[in-house]
């Protein structure tokens, strides 16, 4: 079995290491946990980026690639996540396991300490930034936000998520927008990634072989010139429990061939910190959260509405999405008949297939996350970020007891927020 | 069962042949959640010619991943509904050289790998189902048809092989899949889905003896005839065209560039030869080699260029590609830093460096069950077995990496597809 222990290792700098001889790789990620903000959110998520290019030691891709060869072909990634409100940006990193050397020779050391050298020791060109690297980062960041149209499953999902939260810091992409991303210098780059050095929250995450007191010592020594602050702290995340009294809808026109009909609920305040939260996750798998529920198999196989329609959950932040590809002429039906799935779970009118398919699924998946070390660190950042310490296994036990009435309750409570349309335009 | 030690890596591998010719190897994972099951059949896209007890057949392209397609309907409805209400996510696929179908779930592992073994097994197509999934594919193919990461690829291969199956489509075209019946489906079970000619893969915390039997109650009990494939005349060294060009909706020409290598060998010859290609790569163009970091910077290349090694029955190749401004003088850059290899040799350093790097991350890619058991079948069709790669390794010498570029990349043996954005029509 696997052991978890979390400890501070400098104030506002926790580690969690789990400890496991399952893996042929370890697992090492830091992360700096900022507040969702329009402002900062495209500098923070370049920053990543930026330092990643090269260090004042390894100063170009050549030398970086040479150096994680030496560490057995390891990899280190710059990864912008969005966890409720909390914008989270750093490395995640992966690496031959010790027990797996060809010599024996410890690859744990070294690898935090290029981790700490990427953060730490960035190259520097007048004091600030690279130009070089700071132009191209932001070239690849505007592409990655200009690519989000692409994907227009994606895209409705995102846009609804703007409308509906467009005062609330949720409505701020993770990867912040273009025009902010131009707005970008180096010097100004500099500037805020010294501000996320000094202030954020940092989550730094291991999972392998090595005794936790070996990874402490390994990570204090890599992060040892981390500025000291004793007031770091983890972002808040605003909870609306009421939609307003009439649901907003929002039509868009776009040169596409499938329409997308995308609806956002607010759960009634139910969120990852209610002791009814296993019942909401459940009644979100019941209604559109796998391919054996009721969007899936009624709007989608029976009634052939749509190419496919599903619902996730955003759990701190206490939504229920819905996102479906649609002919532009079913928008009513299609909507009608999503409405009318949701009623039959607020009824309670889940045969017993749905409710234990629903429960398998949701335990099996929270257990096989064990088995993957990348799931695993996604799972615990969402832990941190939320101020929760259940595990895993805890997690996946509590859905043994829910019942139909609890789904239904959870059902009743969601309260249509806002409709999102994306259709074709007219010829 | 025999039981072999992997101790470098840390494995073990449990092997037995069964009376029906089914070959199972299993690898205990006590400490893992969930099983993975994977059962393939060594009959991919490129087997379109064969003689069955005595008689040859020649079907269309497309039939291998077609009845990949039609096998997950079964008497009673569909097996992949089956194996979701139990939890597993179930799925299948169609290389060139073969089937494969899987599942992994964390509940109810023996009553889903008796499904499995079950629906793969018994065959069940009606000449309505075979009309209606016409029309299904016929619609991914023209989806991929539009994908000019696909197009690059497909074209690489026609110019690089003369009349190898490897040119064609797996998926097969709309014109030739509309040649498929019931009774080809039925055919081609017969001819390839035997025992004898299948393999099972199992990774999980599961006992191999108990998978054994679970695999002779569910599937025949005795061999049946396999048939025998025929690809062809033997590939000339020389590519079949030079350079291979068309034009798509893309913003960017993308290209692929293709070595011809060596029709591999059996067993330790056929992964010596897989790690050589790899290694070489590495050295020639990979990630840390002198002349990607060379070509990044004068802008040939962008972070989308990737490569790899390639081998099949009767033809290997490697290949690189990615967006470029200009797909010929990356061409010409590769050819010269093979030619400056063969004068001056690889770095030694360079060349330890490498290794060290290959070997991590084949060593860390087992932690998929995945790949473990996809990496078995595929070398078991080989006559290998997957793991020995880790026995392997030391003994693979600068003095290989640099022969297999000075016999590969030549100009003979070198081929250039590109997809080229469509001009502006004013």
């Amino acid at each position: 079995m696997s052991q978890v222990t979390r400890r501070e290792l400098f104030p506002g700098v926790w580690l969690r290491a789990v400890h496991t001889t399952k893996f042929k790789s370890a697992y090492l990620s830091l992360t700096m946990l900022a507040p969702l903000d329009q402002d900062t959110a495209a500098a923070n998520a370049l920053v990543p980026s930026v330092l990643r290019r090269g260090s004042a030691v390894h100063p170009d891709m050549e030398s970086l690639s040479a150096a994680l060869d030496e560490l057995y072909g390891g990899a280190i990634e710059p990864v912008v996540r969005k966890k409720g409100e909390t914008q989270c940006v750093g490395f995640a990193a992966s690496f031959l396991d010790d027990a797996y050397t060809l010599k024996g020779e410890p690859i744990l050391e070294p690898a935090a300490a290029l981790l700490g050298e990427l953060l730490l020791k960035p190259l520097t060109e007048n004091g600030t930034f690279s130009t070089d690297y700071t132009a191209g980062e932001k070239a690849n960041l505007a592409d990655r936000i200009k690519g989000q149209i692409n994907d227009k499953r994606t895209y409705a999902t995102h846009r609804l998520t703007q409308l509906m939260c467009g005062e609330e810091a949720f409505g701020v992409d993770k990867l912040g927008d273009e025009a902010h991303v131009e707005a970008i210098a180096p010097d100004s780059l500099w500037q805020r990634y010294q501000e996320l050095l000094n202030t954020a929250a940092i989550e730094v995450y291991y999972c392998g072989s090595a005794e936790f007191d070996r990874v402490e010592q390994a990570l204090k020594s890599a992060l040892s010139t981390l500025p000291v602050n004793e007031n770091r702290e983890v972002p808040d995340c605003e909870i609306r429990i009421s939609a307003g009294a009439e649901p907003r809808i929002v039509e868009e026109a776009m040169d596409v061939a499938q329409g997308k009909l995308a609806m956002g609920f607010r759960t009634g305040g139910q969120t990852c910190w209610e002791e009814d939260y296993p019942a909401l996750v459940m009644c979100n798998a019941i209604f559109g959260g796998t391919t054996l529920s009721k969007l899936f198999m009624n709007v989608r196989e029976k009634l052939s509405l749509c190419y496919y329609a599903s619902s996730v959950l955003e759990k701190m932040k206490g939504l229920v999405l819905v996102s479906s590809g649609i002919e532009f002429d079913k928008y009513e039906t299609a909507r009608d008949e999503i409405l009318a799935q949701l009623d039959q779970v607020r009824k309670g009118e889940i045969e017993d297939w749905e409710l234990e398919g629903a429960r398998r699924t949701l335990i099996g998946g929270h257990l096989s996350t064990l088995d993957d070390q990348a799931r695993q660190e996604e799972f615990w950042l969402g832990q941190a970020v939320a101020g929760l310490d259940d595990t895993i296994e805890e997690t996946a036990a509590k859905f043994e007891s829910v019942t139909r009435e609890q789904v239904a309750q959870a059902a009743q409570k969601l309260e249509l927020d806002t409709i999102y349309f994306l259709k074709g335009k007219e010829g | 069962m025999e039981k072999l030690e992997f101790t470098r890596v840390g494995e073990q591998m449990y092997h037995q042949v069964l009376e029906n010719g089914l070959n199972v190897f299993v690898f205990p994972k006590p400490e893992f959640q969930k099983g993975y099951a994977f059962f393939a059949t060594n009959y991919g896209g490129m087997d379109m010619k064969f003689i069955l007890d005595g008689e040859e057949h020649s079907t269309p392209a497309g039939v291998a991943h077609f009845l990949e397609h039609k096998m997950f309907d079964t008497e009673d409805g569909n097996a992949l509904q089956d194996l979701a209400a139990n939890g597993a996510s179930p799925n299948a696929f169609t290389s060139s050289a073969i089937t494969g179908y899987y599942f992994d779930s964390t509940e109810k592992f023996e009553e889903n790998l008796r499904i499995l073994l079950s629906f793969v097994s018994i065959p069940w197509f009606t000449q309505e189902s075979v009309d209606k999934e016409q029309g299904i594919i016929g619609q991914e193919i023209g989806m991929i048809e539009d994908n000019p990461d696909w197009k690059v690829f497909m074209n690489l291969m026609a110019a690089l092989y003369q009349n190898h199956p490897i040119r064609v489509s797996v998926a097969g075209s709309v014109e030739s899949i509309s040649h498929i019946t019931a009774e080809t489906l039925y055919a081609c079970h017969k001819a390839f889905y035997d025992p004898a000619n299948m393999v099972l893969c199992v990774a999980g915390n599961v006992d191999p003896e108990h998978i054994c039997d679970v695999a002779r109650e569910i599937l025949p009990k005795t061999p049946g005839p396999i048939a025998a494939k025929d690809y062809g005349t033997k590939e000339l060294d020389k590519v079949a065209q030079s350079v291979i060009e068309t034009e798509m909706e893309v913003s960017t020409p993308l290209f692929q560039l293709g070595y011809k290598g060596d029709a591999p060998g059996r067993g330790d010859d056929n992964l010596r030869q897989e790690l050589v290609g790899e290694l070489a790569l590495e050295a020639l163009l990979g990630n840390s080699s002198p002349l990607y970091a060379k070509l990044y910077r004068e802008g040939l290349i962008n972070q989308n260029f990737s490569y790899g090694y390639e081998s099949y029955h009767g033809c290997s190749f490697l290949c690189a590609g990615g967006e470029s401004r200009d797909p010929a003088a990356v061409r010409q850059a590769v050819s010269d830093e093979a030619a400056r290899i063969g004068r001056e040799g690889i770095d030694l350093k360079l060349w330890e460096r490498l290794k060290k790097g290959v070997y991590g991350a084949k060593v860390r890619s087992l932690n998929s069950f995945e790949n473990l058991c996809v990496g078995q079948a595929q070398a078991f069709f080989a006559g290998a077995d997957y793991l020995r790669f880790a026995n392997l390794f030391d003994g693979i010498t600068k003095e290989d990496g640099e022969g297999l570029i000075t016999r590969w990349v030549t100009e003979e043996r070198t081929a250039l597809s590109v997809v080229r954005p469509k001009e502006a029509r004013g």
